[in-house]
């Protein structure tokens, strides 16, 4: 990572970073950032489930409701999941070598993800916008 | 492997799991991934619960009642050691990623204190979520 034992590469492909894969690095660096987005997220998260713990449907939909627990809500949806995805096939890359298998798992991960999300966002907007039913 | 790399020979395999000692950084390295499997499952289970929320107070107080029972409680204690776990191997990593830690005794030590910490957190939160009452 540090550059300095790389001297058989060209100044060119140094400044482009892209390495012998041609891509990859994007990941690599949406993988770090999101996963140190987390952690604050991750954070507030286990000290709003131990609020919410145990407490009547009334109590946690007035805290949804609430903007800056829905916006933080949404946005460990959102970000995990984005995260989850990109970690995830990592996983699958490494383990899974026919090509028919790794595609299908990589799509099935793609499509679970963005579901995910999609599902939770739209209800954490239902309820903090319309109050539940 | 020759399906996925056509006219390209048989190579040979890295060492495997049964030619290694085992090292705390693969511990690691092993339990991080199998933590982030299981919170794939845990941002599902999320999910749920808002969904649960959105569709009234009889579904939000059947899911939590499923959450509330004592399997439900299990996998949520593991969910919460393995979202800690993700957070010390995080930060451990970007540490790695800076290029520093790397001698053996400090990787080692890292390690071992990120599962610590792992541990210690989940103890914690656990704890808070009884003395606040809400396990009850």
């Amino acid at each position: 990572m540090s550059g300095k034992t790389v001297g058989y590469r060209t100044p060119l492909g140094r400044a482009r970073g892209l390495g012998a894969a041609k891509h990859g690095v994007g990941h690599f660096i949406s993988e770090r950032v999101s996963g140190l987005a987390l952690i604050p997220l991750s954070l507030w998260a286990a000290f709003a489930g131990i609020k919410l713990a145990g407490r009547d449907f009334d109590l946690v939909s007035a805290w949804i409701a609430q903007p800056l627990n829905a916006v933080l809500l949404g946005l460990l949806i959102v970000v995990g999941f984005y995260h989850l995805r990109l970690v995830t096939q990592v996983i699958i890359e490494d383990y899974v070598y026919t090509f028919v298998a790794k595609s299908s798992l990589l799509i099935l991960n793609l499509v679970v993800c963005v579901l995910g999300a999609a599902l939770g966002v739209f209800a954490i907007l239902k309820v903090a916008l319309t109050g539940a039913f | 492997m020759t399906e996925a790399s056509p006219g390209v020979r048989e190579r040979p395999l890295s060492p495997h799991l049964q030619i290694w000692r085992w090292h705390v950084t693969m511990l690691g390295s092993i339990l991080h991934r199998a933590c982030l499997m299981a919170l794939y499952v845990g941002a599902l289970i999320l999910v749920g619960w808002a969904l649960a929320l959105a569709s009234g107070p009889d579904a939000y107080a059947t899911y939590t009642g499923l959450l509330g029972s004592l399997l439900g409680k299990l996998v949520l204690i593991g969910l919460t050691f393995a979202l800690f776990f993700q957070i010390s191997s995080v930060v451990r990593h970007a540490l790695w990623d800076t290029g520093r830690a790397f001698t053996p005794k400090v990787a080692d030590t890292i390690t071992i204190a990120s599962i610590v910490f792992a541990v210690v957190a989940t103890a914690v939160v656990w704890i808070l979520a009884g003395v606040t009452g809400g396990l009850s």
